[in-house]
């Protein structure tokens, strides 16, 4: 494809000023989320992000709606660079970008019913007559597996699961190209959760959807995703088309995760074999000199001269997928 | 004797629209040293049951109906508040479903992890802020000394959701409560939190109620399973055999939706056909009878009651609410 990638994300910096009431009185520390990410995202298609708990991915999904602005690098979308651009530049794109969160609780107001958090952001857009709307809003419930007479009640009279899906029927409300989804199904019980897989499926055909699916259960990403993005502490370590990784993991930390994703059958899951992980997990308020996987690297010792301690690997490209790692491919 | 046992609790919501029985007759003995693992779809009750036992049921629009929970010769569901509150994030502790909510947005992770040890351990200061910069680093976040002086919102969703594991593990429970406590980390994360419970399990003989829709983590962990809907426990057996051999029509649904490391991409996940209940307009006889395939005609009147099924296997017992279940499968022979 000769197109430019719908979203194409590159050398991207987010960092936090934290501590200044800390211990250290009035020193400052960084805290670097964001640490040089780079991946691209090709229209119609989804693109898993998975890594460690903090490694920077909501971040990441954040600097991308716009929730808040990048430290450096750039961000395309569809061509056209986000970073920078001023709260009136924004405007264009807030529709076609939309954001589904990770916590269902926070991310709705506990004062409005279903029906007004369903129809404000079609109507705050300009968008169809009240009528449609609420007729709109009640087949997003249906949708996203709820029932739509439940439409004038208020979010907390929902179970934690059910939350998540009004978060998700919200927003599909304006039909936007690129749907940054962060954890959009880890709340829902398996039986929901296919549902809900298979419904974004659907509609990625039908609207040529495109994702930014971030989520722990690989499972899931395997399903849903075309290819994947692996994260370790604020850079992106691998990334690949799905099968690739899920059968050909070729970064030490990918291959670590795929071997502790749980098994659902009890004899299988007592006796599996995982890779477990020693050593201290490294921090982004202090990230270790080398690769920041090393300090828990099982392999680090087979590349000379402790290089992996002292040397950031780069995100190379090698048979049209990338990696960062200094060990021979065929390990 | 049971650590804890819970008797035919339940709980009403009184709403806009009508009253539901979010729990309804809800039965279960909780041993010492075990793991239970409770399952269930989206709204079934899971999170009302555990919250009630710990006397966290807003009230109103909650009215708890009925029910008993005893613990060490005493009725939770009596105490006075302060005496519940002695107990609570002491003896028995959980870990909510909602870590943003149930942290204070105004206050720094420190203060929240000290104010536990300070109220229960009496600790002073300096030691517990040693004892918390410790929990911190066990359930795997670095640098914790630094994390003690931010706020919530500056930690990501599953750092928030360990500080909530943490916190309920500061006290060396004897009886934990764990609501979808991993759902929000990725999978090394969670092995080393599920290793950290089996530590306490270990040490202090703790009882574990772990409610999660990882169907592969209640492999791994639970001696028993308990499975809900709408309200109701509708089977509960040893694990290997409940995942051999799913009695129940909605278990077996459940189980079929798991999506596997291994399972055809090419195909749509497979969900249990039908729209969940609504509590506020169940069907009469079985709630699950709109959506089972195997329901007969008194499935539409009569509501089943959690049976004994036979499982010649097993030591222990196995419960299911489905008769023509039992009926269809010859594995479980019947009644006793
Ligand atoms: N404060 C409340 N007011 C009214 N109804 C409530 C309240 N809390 C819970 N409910 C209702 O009680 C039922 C059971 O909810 P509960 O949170 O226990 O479900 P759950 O099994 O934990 O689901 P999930 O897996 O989604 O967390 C739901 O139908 C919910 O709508
Ligand atoms: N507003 C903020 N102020 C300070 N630090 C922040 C802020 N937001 C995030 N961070 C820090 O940035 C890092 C990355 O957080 P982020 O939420 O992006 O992680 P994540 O990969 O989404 O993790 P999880 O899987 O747990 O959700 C963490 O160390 C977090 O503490
Ligand atoms: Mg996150
Ligand atoms: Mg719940």
């Amino acid at each position: 494809m000769s197109s430019a990638p719908l979203l194409d994300v590159r050398d991207l910096h987010k960092h936090f000023p934290v501590g200044e009431k800390g211990l250290f009185g009035a020193h400052k520390q960084l805290l670097k989320a964001v640490n040089g990410v780079s991946f691209s995202l090709e229209r119609g298609q989804c693109l898993g992000l998975v890594g460690e708990s903090g490694c920077g991915k909501s971040t990441v999904a954040r600097a991308v709606v716009g929730l808040h602005p990048a430290t450096s690098g750039s961000i395309r979308f569809d061509g056209n660079e986000l970073v920078g651009l001023s709260t009136r530049g924004w405007l264009p794109y807030r529709r076609k970008i939309q954001m589904i969160f990770q916590d269902p609780y926070a991310s709705l107001d506990p004062r409005q019913t279903v029906s007004s958090i369903l129809t404000e952001p079609s109507k705050i857009h300009g968008l169809s007559k009240p009528r449609e709307r609420k007729l709109h809003a009640m087949q997003l419930l249906e949708a996203v597996g709820l029932n739509p007479r439940h439409i004038n009640r208020y979010p907390h009279e929902f179970s934690g699961g059910q939350r998540q899906r009004i978060g998700i029927a919200r927003a599909l409300a304006l039909e936007p190209e690129l749907l940054i989804c962060d954890e959009p199904v880890s709340a829902l019980d398996v039986s929901i959760q296919a549902q809900i897989i298979n419904l974004m499926g659907e509609l990625k055909e039908r609207f040529n959807l495109s994702y930014l699916f971030i989520a722990h259960d690989l499972a899931v990403v395997r399903h849903i995703c075309d290819s994947v993005a692996v994260m370790y502490l604020g850079r992106v370590v691998e990334q690949a088309s799905r099968d690739e990784i899920f059968n050909d993991p070729r970064h030490p930390y990918t291959k670590s995760l795929l071997s502790a994703v749980p098994v659902p059958d009890p004899e299988l899951e007592r006796a599996r074999e995982r890779i477990v992980l020693e050593g201290d997990v490294p921090s982004p308020l202090d990230p270790p000199p080398g690769c920041s996987f090393a300090p828990r690297c099982p392999w680090r010792h087979e590349v000379p001269d402790d290089r992996c301690n002292r040397e950031i690997p780069e995100l190379v490209e090698r048979d049209g997928r990338k990696r960062s790692c200094f060990l021979p491919l065929a390990h | 004797m049971a650590m804890l046992s819970v008797r035919d609790l339940t709980v009403r919501f009184d709403t806009h629209h009508g009253n539901v029985r979010a729990v309804d007759g809800v039965s279960f003995e909780l041993e010492e040293g075990e793991t239970l693992g409770l399952v269930g779809e989206s709204g079934s009750g899971k999170s009302v049951t555990n919250l009630a036992m710990m006397g966290l049921i807003p009230q109103p629009p909650g009215v708890i109906e009925k029910g008993e929970v005893l613990y060490n010769g005493r009725d939770l569901l009596k105490l006075a508040p302060r005496e519940l509150q002695a107990l609570r994030g002491n003896e028995i502790s959980m870990i909510f479903q909602d870590p943003m909510t149930s942290l204070n947005p105004l206050l720094t992770i420190g203060q929240q992890l000290r104010e536990v040890l300070e109220i229960h351990k009496g600790q002073k200061r300096r030691e517990a802020s040693k004892h918390c910069a410790e929990a911190l680093g066990d359930v795997g976040i670095p640098a914790p000394e630094s994390r003690l002086e931010q706020y919530p919102h500056e930690l990501s969703g599953g750092m928030r959701q360990r500080v909530m594991i943490a916190m309920a593990l500061l006290c060396d429970p004897r009886v934990l409560i764990a609501d979808e406590p991993t759902t929000a980390l990725d999978v090394t994360i969670q092995a080393q939190i599920l290793e950290l419970m089996k530590d306490l399990q270990k040490r202090r003989g703790t009882a574990i109620i772990l409610i999660t829709h990882d169907l592969g983590v209640v492999a791994g962990m639970s001696d028993r399973v308990h499975v809900m809907y709408a309200g109701k426990l509708v089977e509960t057996g040893g694990v290997s055999d409940l995942f051999r051999a799913p009695a129940h029509p909605y278990t077996a649904g459940l189980l079929g939706s798991v999506p596997r490391l291994n399972s055809d991409t090419s195909e749509s996940l497979l969900s249990i056909p039908g729209a969940p209940p609504d509590l506020a307009d169940l069907p009469p006889g079985c709630a699950f009878q709109p959506r089972c395939t195997i329901s007969t005609e008194a499935c539409m009147h009569t509501e089943p009651p959690l049976e004994t099924v036979l499982d010649s296997n097993s030591k222990s017992a196995r419960f299911v609410a489905c008769p023509s279940s039992m009926r269809r499968d010859p594995a479980f022979g019947g009644k006793s």
